[in-house]
């Protein structure tokens, strides 16, 4: 066994202690299990929330897409910013919401506020749908850094296994708890990992970051920048908008709004998550300075440029600890994805469709059987699959993103959309989504005589544009029955 | 109200700043001036939410019954 194998073990036992740990002192029921009590204060919500971006993603996918896409990477950076933004009044307001009708998903959230179980139906399907994909985008990016951490002594397919294993555990163990106490030690591990390689290798290399982009730019002219079409600044500008509305619609993401004690740690937090995204800006660096020292990786292959270079530079118990970093970040998301798809199954989808008597015990009991299945699931899927790590993400974030508009109308004086609305808009974003991904089709794909600059706008875009015309026009049609609308009112007018 | 027009600020800067400095040279602290321009957004963003925060009458007047309101669950 050699250094980094060890480093990486230890970390994966003490990550498995801390979270079997974390229900200590606490009665596990639904409401703890699933959303933490709604006791976390500033530190929690904040790991939570950050904990959503230093997931495998940044680690890898982003210095992946700054090595292999160059300037299109840049977006990660952008979208978050403008999330926050958006945040300051978006998540007290949900928080309310889920705190008066003590809320445990997401669904229950369009339930409650549409007074539709249907709806809610529809949504915990599409919210399982986007869960998968980044469940597996998780699995992928842990049996990737193991397996390279460890100098092949582990394979990806082992490494999948028994990180999955590890977070089954915990989860059905701590549920939400345990991935706040693992989301403390990941966050300190990758800041500091990220940081010294963002700085470190560029320096090494090239020594300077000028010299760095300067070698970059004279190898491959107009990397750097967004192309004349294509991954366009149009495409950017709509990517960006399209993910930063995104962001907050993820149901785990959703769901631990919920997990917070106050409405003010999230105006609080919001000041502070944008300075903490600088953290991109190094893992940047890092795919950047691999373009010239580890050429020659291509498809779903440019997810290595991180640990290649690493490799090449390191000693190995340095490479175990980028390796044990790199566990944390797939173990802590894993964690809420699959706390979070599991309570929607059995709370949402069993208790809504099936058994509406069913007692809250037995749901949980339900929610803790489901997390093997989930798990079990993504691991089938993961194991079969070969699409890089940013192209699954982009695919979970368009799904999500169709429920924006049912969210943010929902809190207007007077809905304009109805539970009809909501329902057919969600459901036209859903299939558009899948039908665009399905044919590996772009916006020009469909219509090739729009001009070069619309065709460039992210697919999602049309899905969302096509979900708020339905969303209207359903709504006006069904509004002379005289249902939705009034009905929301008074339930919002209530307790 | 003024403050959620500041709020604008940062999807103006990001969203339309981004077609006016979409090239490599000058290099700023050492960055292409497309990238140094999102760091600086980072900043601007950071500084903004910032103000918002601190001049934002909700947060003084839930602050007392927000955190007793939590302690009681």
């Amino acid at each position: 066994m050699n250094s980094a194998l060890l480093i990486i073990f230890t970390t994966a036992v003490l990550a498995l202690l801390l979270g079997l740990r974390a229900r200590k002192g606490r009665d596990m029921n639904l409401e703890q299990w699933s959303v933490g009590g709604r006791s976390f204060g500033t530190v929690f919500v904040f790991l939570l929330m950050a904990g959503e971006i230093y997931t495998t993603f940044s680690f890898l996918g982003a210095s992946g897409s700054a090595y292999g896409k160059g300037a299109s990477t840049y977006y990660t950076l952008a979208y978050q910013l403008l999330a926050y933004t958006i945040s300051y009044w978006l998540l007290p307001a949900i928080w309310r919401y889920a705190q008066r009708e003590r809320l445990l998903s997401q669904p229950q959230f369009f339930v409650h506020k549409y007074d539709s179980p249907a709806l809610g139906i529809l949504v915990a399907l599409v919210g399982v749908l986007a869960l998968v994909p980044y469940l597996m985008l998780q699995m992928k990016g842990l049996g990737l850094i193991v397996s390279l951490a460890s100098y092949g002594a582990i394979s990806s397919t082992t490494a999948v296994w028994i990180g999955s294993a590890i977070v089954t555990a915990y989860v059905i163990a701590s549920g939400v708890r345990g991935a706040a106490w693992n989301a403390v030690v990941k966050d300190v591990a990758i800041l500091a990992v990220v940081v010294f390689l963002g700085i470190y290798l560029p320096v090494h290399y090239y020594g300077s970051l000028s010299a760095m982009f300067s070698a970059i730019d004279n190898a491959k002219p107009g990397y750097l920048t967004f192309p004349e079409k294509g991954q366009s600044v149009i495409w950017f500008q709509s990517t960006v908008l399209l993910t930063s509305i995104g962001f907050f619609m993820w149901p785990h993401t959703f769901s631990s709004v919920y997990t917070a004690k106050s409405a003010r740690i999230f105006r609080r937090n919001a000041a502070i998550l944008p300075i903490y995204s600088i953290l991109l800006l190094f893992v940047f660096f890092v795919g950047f300075a691999a373009i010239l020292r580890v050429p020659g990786l291509s498809g779903s292959d440019i997810d290595l440029a991180l640990l290649k270079l690493s490799i090449q530079t390191f000693d190995p118990w340095f490479i175990g600890i980028i390796g044990a970093a790199g566990l944390l970040t797939a173990l802590v998301p894993g964690a809420m994805i699959l706390t979070t798809a599991s309570t929607i199954l059995a709370n949402d989808v069993y208790r809504a469709g099936f058994r509406q008597q069913a007692s809250d015990t037995t749901v949980k009991r339900l929610a803790s059987f489901m997390v093997p299945v989930v798990a079990l699931v993504a691991i089938t899927l993961t194991l079969n699959g070969g699409t890089t790590i940013v192209s699954l993400l982009l695919m979970g974030y368009n799904f999500v993103t169709q429920l924006f508009p049912a969210i943010l109308c929902s809190f207007a004086q007077r809905n304009p959309i109805n539970k009809y609305g909501a329902f057919c808009g969600i459901s036209a974003g859903a299939v558009t989504v899948a039908a665009i991904t399905l044919s590996k089709s772009s916006v020009g794909g469909f219509f090739p005589f729009l001009p070069q600059m619309l065709q460039d706008l992210n697919a999602g875009m049309l899905a969302l544009l096509l979900n708020i015309v339905v969303a209207a026009i359903v709504s006006l049609l069904t509004k002379r029955a005289g249902n939705g609308v009034s009905t929301n009112v008074s339930r919002e007018g209530g307790t | 109200m003024i403050l959620r027009l500041l709020a604008f600020i940062p999807f103006l800067a990001i969203l339309v700043g981004v077609a006016f400095t979409n090239q490599v040279q000058p290099l700023i602290f050492g960055m292409p001036l497309v990238l140094a321009w999102q760091v600086l957004c980072v900043v601007l963003t950071a500084v903004v939410m910032t103000v918002i925060y601190l001049c934002d009458p909700a947060n003084r007047e839930e602050d007392k019954a927000g955190e007793d309101q939590g302690s009681a669950q």
